[in-house]
């Protein structure tokens, strides 16, 4: 069959041959539900039973889990423990929870400020699922002073290293085709591990998701596909090179900051730690070097003030927002999908980077390979290693 | 009748807040997950310096995390909660168990002995026969929470059999289960009849009957012996098995055994109640998710035992709980004097209000609340932990018809 016969087919008979095959795809599937052909295989055996807490609130009124029902049938929640004592508890919306539906269960227990809870969830057929609140804290509500504190500890982890990075660029723009070189495989060396940082996160994060969203799947395909997306809108119109390649790296490295406000804000509203001034301190260190490598590319271009601007709230300024979201609006799978794609553009623009180093240099290859870029490589994630152990603990 | 069932379904709650047991501390049973965000491990000091970002930073770690978060409703403080609602008396099971559906109702079973049939046999003596067949049910534990029991008669724990010292007993047992399965007697009998294998171990759709005399007098238990035997019971295959002493062979204590007699005038002075302390591994984790006294968890807390306080309390005890090692009985506002295995005729310990059975332990406790004032005495084990599991109840004291 050639592309003239094809093209040739009148409209409706090219629909019919669509609607044919999807009609007898529905009546296949009537004929299973209706018929009922795998009964042969009910061993008698309890159906599948999954539950996963996606979101823990403590507050005046006690605590509330968000849960997601992942069973082979829908599930009851039959009882509720805390610490190893039934209590009361609400479900909204009532009844059985089909599979891939989330409800709020309210359960008014006098939390204890500090210590460890455990809850546990007894479905109708006996089976448990054990949620560990590790330390009890209220849980951050949106008020305005809550909102503007996390904004400021944002800006320190994000905007401020952005920008003090950005303000070694009159220190750099003298340097030599070595020196360039250097700073180029620096950025490429402290993205490689904000790549590895960020996929591991996202990949961490995924595993406390529903199977549902398939964490694992969701990860690397959401990162494959944003970084086709952002090659591809990258090479529009040619190579990216000095201030657009500067505009996005400060995309990737701001789609890793979201990632890192929203580790900070999620692991804030769990109560699993206070912020101490220390480790914000590790925060901005360590993100310093992304001003950097921001910098690095636009050496041989002449941006104005307004660039520098832009480019540290781009790269910055998602920590802001990923700090509301994450103490808001926590939940596993939608953080590792922006992380995953926030590998995506991180991929691209270590890819960029790269092709712009061997451009400028006449021996290509030769180049990449120079003792001088190894060095910047290798010191760039040497550098990014070491300020990361200030900030895991 | 000491049980008034008209009294179930009563609230209760503002009791149970003024006399609910302190919380025991948090059980963790898994490491506490500091996951990945263990980054932000708090106290750290503030290394000084770098003013802005140093004070704005330590708001948020300090001490107080309600500090910088303002509530709906003002400040939290969950020892201020009884107001919001959050009381303590929420302690308890969603719900009601339907007893029709399981087929038994915990209220009933106290005082729902098994006798049996009797004739006499040629030399005089009584032959006490009973019929037992082990089945497989789906119970409701507590309200809304289903365990696939195998069980002597339908119910768990199994019929409260009751003899007479010296009859000679028949149990005609069958097995209309899935698995094999035995009787096992807590008393004095031949190796062919224990209930063992190759001792009236019968495979499914088999029928044996176990043969021996009702000796010693006292307060047993009869279950499962077919292995694996932590399945067997814990699945729900026990029962009590008491044999009441006869007066005429303990002249000494005449009166006394006379009273434990089921049916003589003496022994109907007497509210006897049966009670069986159990517990249901429903996830198969060699943990209990539910604790209870006869089955429900909680039941006696939803419907409170009528009790008639101007006559005398027993209550025959036997702890069937799998998988914990002891379990215990606590009565509150009162005292009780208790006879281990009930094989003797004077108490082994006098004024006691907490007694402590290991697994197959039991026993009888007599206490009366005559002087006491109208009102609900709440019981349970004193393992915390098992009390807010289900193992908690009432007793509804008043006068007779009050």
């Amino acid at each position: 069959m050639t592309d003239q016969t094809q093209h040739s087919r009148p409209p409706k008979t090219r629909l019919l041959l669509v609607l044919a095959p999807l009609a007898a795809m529905l009546g296949a599937f009537v004929w299973i539900a209706s018929l009922d052909p795998l009964r042969g295989f009910n061993n008698g055996a309890p159906p599948v039973e999954a539950l996963t807490v996606e979101r823990t609130i403590l507050d005046g009124s006690g605590i509330s889990l968000r849960v997601r029902a992942g069973g082979s049938e829908a599930m009851v929640v039959a009882q509720v423990a805390v610490d190893d004592a039934y209590w009361t508890f609400t479900q909204e919306p009532a009844g059985p929870i089909a599979r891939g539906e989330a409800v709020w269960l309210r359960i008014p227990y006098p939390w204890v400020l500090g210590e460890a809870h455990h809850v546990n969830l007894l479905t109708n057929t006996g089976a448990t699922f054990g949620h560990e609140i590790g330390v009890a804290v209220s849980t951050p509500s949106p008020t305005w002073g809550q909102l503007r504190l996390q904004a400021v500890i944002g800006a320190i982890v994000g905007l401020l290293p952005v920008a003090l990075g950005l303000m070694f660029y009159p220190a750099m723009k003298g340097v030599g085709r070595r020196g360039m070189n250097f700073l180029l495989a620096l950025t490429v060396g402290l993205l490689a591990f904000l790549l590895i940082d960020t996929i591991s996160e996202a990949l961490e994060l995924s595993a406390e998701a529903a199977a549902i969203f398939q964490g694992s799947a969701m990860v690397w395909l959401s990162a494959l596909a944003s970084f086709l997306l952002l090659m591809a809108i990258g090479r529009w119109r040619g190579n990216p090179e000095g201030i657009a390649l500067a505009f996005y790296i400060a995309l990737g490295i701001g789609l890793h900051n979201f990632g890192e406000g929203l580790a900070i804000g999620g692991a804030f509203a769990a109560g699993s730690a206070g912020l101490g001034t220390f480790l914000v301190l590790g925060f901005a260190l360590h993100n310093v070097t992304e001003g950097i490598g921001i910098a690095a590319p636009m050496l041989r271009a002449r941006p104005n003030l307004w660039t520098f601007a832009a480019l540290t709230l781009l790269a910055g300024g998602p920590a802001i927002l990923g700090m509301w979201a994450g103490s808001l609006a926590y939940a596993p799978q939608w953080s590792a999908l922006a992380l995953a794609v926030g590998a995506g553009a991180i991929l691209q623009v270590m890819v960029e980077v790269s092709a712009y180093l061997v451009r400028q240099n006449a021996d290509r290859q030769a180049a990449l390979m120079s003792p001088v870029v190894l060095v910047g490589f290798l010191g760039g994630i040497a550098f990014m290693y070491a300020t990361a152990a200030l900030i895991k603990i | 009748m000491p049980v008034d069932t008209s009294k179930r379904g009563r609230d209760v709650s503002s009791a149970v807040e003024t006399s609910r047991p302190t919380a025991p501390p948090a059980m963790v049973t898994e490491p506490v997950s500091a996951s990945r965000r263990a980054l932000l491990v708090g106290g750290l000091v503030a290394a000084g310096g770098a003013a802005v970002a140093a004070s704005r930073a330590q708001s948020q770690a300090t001490p107080d995390p309600m500090a910088g978060h303002a509530m709906p409703g003002g400040a939290v403080d969950p020892y201020s909660a009884h107001d919001s609602g959050m009381a303590h008396g929420n302690m308890t099971m969603v719900g009601q168990v339907d007893h029709a559906r399981n087929g038994f109702d915990p209220t009933a079973m106290l005082t729902d002995w098994e006798i049996g049939r009797t004739e006499v046999l040629p030399d005089g003596r009584t032959l006490r026969t009973f019929e037992v067949d082990a089945i497989d049910v789906e119970i409701e534990i507590a309200p809304g929470v289903f365990f696939p029991a195998w069980t002597f008669n339908g119910r768990v724990p199994g019929p409260a059999l009751r003899a007479k010292e010296g009859e000679r007993l028949r149990i005609v047992f069958r097995n209309l289960g899935s698995h094999p399965h035995s009787m096992h007697f807590h008393g004095i009998h031949s190796a062919r009849m224990d209930g063992v294998q190759g001792a009236g171990l019968i495979d499914p759709g088999e029928e044996f009957v176990y043969e021996f005399d009702a000796k010693p007098f006292g307060c047993h238990l009869y279950h499962c012996h077919a292995l694996p035997l932590k399945r067997h019971m814990h699945k729900g295959m026990y029962g009590l098995f008491v044999v009441d002493p006869d007066p005429a062979r303990h002249p000494e204590f005449a009166a006394v055994a006379a009273s434990r007699v089921l049916g003589s005038p003496e022994n109907a002075e007497w509210q006897e109640l049966a009670m069986v302390m159990n517990g249901f591994d429903t996830n198969f984790d060699g943990e209990n998710e539910v604790y209870a006294v006869n089955t429900v968890g909680q039941a006696y807390m939803n419907a409170p035992i009528r009790i008639d306080k101007s006559r005398p309390v027993r209550i025959y005890l036997m702890n069937a709980t799998e998988f914990d090692p002891i379990n215990s009985f606590h009565l509150h506002g009162n005292f009780f004097d208790y006879y281990d295995t009930g094989t003797q005729l004077t108490p082994t310990l006098r004024t006691v209000d907490v007694i402590m059975q290991c697994q197959a332990q039991r026993g009888i406790l007599e206490f009366s609340f005559a002087d006491h004032e109208d009102g609900l005495y709440m019981f349970h084990a004193h393992q915390a932990e098992f009390t807010e599991l289900g193992w908690m109840g009432f007793f509804d004291v008043r006068e007779a018809g009050a």
